[in-house]
């Protein structure tokens, strides 16, 4: 397996007026061309993490890390320019919700033809092309209209698709994926990851996918990080999930009802502050 | 539309121009509706406006009849006249006869300067909007990117000076900024003519047509008469343009800082464009639309003619024309004067609305 991505001992500090403040504390992990689940709770530092990896921390806030490599390129101390060169072409990211990602006032072929125009040496014609061809291989089916539709003309699911073409059409390396179903109907959230899914796996891509949903990320993922409050505390196999070690996991996991077997009362997660520690 | 002809026909070919034609023609239905129901919510603004005027003159305890034939007058001549004026009919009639006078732009007689109030609206109102163009003018083309600078760069020093010119800007009183400016740039440094529109020299010498005279002028070729009427206009214009330039660039500021925390530059930025095109392509572009309002505000705050500035600079202005007749009870001068700042007002935002509709497509299509 060739590595993409390392990662070690990622901390990202927020400024605070209790004095700095961490929600990342010490992140390691590599990533191949295959598929990493981050799976956590809201403020667990996932989504911060997934930022990070594109040199995208907030201001104030600032992330530091003991190796932060991508493809042999170190990313520490690295520069506006270098970032750049790196975003859209090379990692690309999916955001939770396109009423707000997608910009409201652009035409939807406008914003892909925009990430087209990063790869250089091509046409407006041949961006068009390709980005009708990009909203064809996200499955809809009519790429012409969606093409010059704005983004309030379509649908959650639909908005969607088009913003992992958007991301997907420079042909990057690694794609983060920040919770990118939330915000979608149950109905179309599986449609869209299998869209995902399958355009990942056929360019040979690396995939970050950020969620809070153990039972999703197993399905599409072949390893799982479990984050909690700001640390990663159990990384394991998705087929492995069942065997899995840490109170945390085994909490989220026993949280699902399961049709089959009635359970009174549900149980809750009794969270441990030795797990934070 | 262009490229949409350069694609490959696609197997759907046939049914493509038939729906093709229909949606222009709903898209032409539309549009008709649009304009039809701007008119008409246009004419029933201005109606309702006249409506108002016509009831501001009757309310205000101004006699009418007095003002016109003093109060000297024996009593026959005051009913006589009383007749005349058609203040024994009902209100109803006397509106309809104000309404036939206002469109065939009749608007009474001034007492003050003894003209009819249209010849005097038609001068004072273009000095105003000479003056209040040139200064939104200015205002704009320094306070939005000002406001966007101090966006892009929150917090720094760029930010910081910014923030204290916008700060002097609408906090020096402009009566003030007004002599230190004639003080400074006309008697000290005489880089700029003083109180008036025009020279004395080029005054009688000078056919103006419309009234605006840098326009004027400068379609006669009548250079001489421009530059002296720019050295006369430029340092009023840039005491209102700084006023307004402080309003919008602020207010750009805000509007840019909260566009720029949005998903979609985070995603601009994902998909590695720089940072000029983020601010200037996307965070402006949306921007650009509340802004519609601030700048329509702006225009209308000038339009209505700002008194200090046209009286220091002895502007023969709106502003100075309607606190003048307001002192002297001249009524028909107040409502001439009223109607057309009203009728600015609603043209003004009528103006906003339609950019409101090419710059924001959810509005467009909503509508």
């Amino acid at each position: 397996m060739t590595e993409l991505l390392k990662v070690e001992d990622l901390r990202i500090t927020f400024p605070t007026r209790q004095g700095p403040r961490e929600a990342v504390r010490g992140v390691s992990f590599t990533l191949g061309r295959e598929r990493l689940g981050v799976v956590g709770e809201s403020g667990s530092g996932k989504s911060q993490t997934g930022r990070a990896l594109m040199g995208l921390t907030p201001p104030p806030g600032v992330a530091t890390a003991r190796t932060l490599s991508f493809d042999g390129q170190d990313l520490r101390g690295a520069g506006k320019r270098q970032w750049r060169a790196l975003r859209g072409r090379r990692i690309a990211m999916v955001m939770q919700d396109p009423k707000y990602s997608l910009n409201p006032v652009m035409t939807v072929g406008r914003q892909i033809s925009e990430a087209l125009g990063r790869v250089g040496g091509l046409s407006s014609r041949e961006k068009r092309a390709k980005a009708l061809a990009m909203l064809e291989a996200v499955m809809i089916r009519d790429p012409e209209r969606v093409y010059d539709s704005y983004p309030h003309e379509l649908s959650g699911g639909m908005g969607q698709r088009a913003m992992i073409a958007m991301m997907l059409a420079p042909d990057p390396d690694l794609l983060i994926a920040d919770e990118p179903t939330s915000a979608l109907d149950v109905t179309v959230r599986i449609e869209v990851l299998r869209i995902m899914d399958r355009l990942v796996s056929e360019r040979g891509m690396g995939l970050i996918f950020i969620s809070h949903d153990l039972k999703l990320v197993s399905q599409f993922c072949d390893r799982v990080l479990v984050m909690y409050a700001g640390r990663v505390v159990e990384e394991l196999a998705a087929a492995d999930l069942a065997s899995a070690q840490h109170p945390y996991t085994r909490g989220l996991m026993r949280c699902t009802p399961d049709l089959d077997h009635d359970l009174r009362p549900l149980p809750t997660l009794r969270r441990d502050a030795e797990w934070a520690k | 539309m262009q490229a949409r002809q350069e694609a490959p026909a696609s197997a759907e070919a046939p049914e493509r121009p038939e729906s093709e034609a229909e949606s222009v023609r709903t898209r032409v239905l539309r549009f008709l509706r649009g304009v039809g129901g701007l008119a008409f919510s246009l004419a029933v603004t201005l109606l309702g406006l006249l409506v108002v005027t016509f009831l501001i003159g009757r309310v205000v305890p101004v006699d009418p009849v007095l003002s016109i034939i003093g109060d000297r007058a024996p009593a026959s001549t005051y009913d006589r006249v009383y007749r005349e004026l058609g203040l024994d009919r009902p209100m109803v009639e006397q509106f309809w006869i104000y309404l036939k006078k206002v469109l065939s732009g009749d608007f009474g007689e001034s007492f003050l300067t003894k003209r009819p109030i249209l010849d005097d609206l038609r001068r004072v109102f273009p000095a105003t909007f000479e003056l209040a163009t040139l200064g939104l003018i200015l205002g704009v083309a320094i306070g939005a990117p000002m406001g966007v600078a101090a966006a892009a760069w929150k917090g720094s020093w760029v930010d910081q000076i910014i923030r204290v010119l916008c700060l002097v800007g609408y906090s020096a009183p402009i009566f003030w900024l007004g002599l230190m400016g004639l003080l400074i740039f006309y008697a000290n440094l005489g880089w700029v003519s003083g109180p008036g529109r025009i020279g004395i020299a080029h005054e009688f010498s000078f056919q103006p047509r419309t009234g605006i005279l840098l326009l004027d002028s400068a379609l006669q070729g009548r250079w001489d008469v421009f530059r002296n009427v720019f050295s006369h206009i430029i340092l009023p214009a840039c005491i209102l343009g700084y006023f307004s330039m402080a309003y919008i660039c602020r207010m750009t500021r805000s509007f840019m800082l909260h566009e720029l925390s949005q998903e979609y530059v985070t995603a601009a930025r994902v998909k590695g464009i720089s940072e000029t095109r983020i601010i200037w392509r996307h965070a402006l572009r949306n921007a650009a639309v509340p802004m519609i309002t601030v700048v329509g505000l702006s225009y209308i705050n000038l339009l209505e003619g700002s008194v200090l500035t046209e009286t220091i600079f002895a502007w023969p202005g709106l502003g100075q024309y309607l606190t003048n007749s307001l002192q002297n009870a001249d009524m028909n001068a107040v409502l001439g004067s009223t109607l057309v700042i009203g009728v600015v007002f609603v043209l003004i935002n009528l103006v906003s609305d339609l950019l409101y509709r090419l710059l924001d497509p959810r509005v467009r299509r909503g509508s």
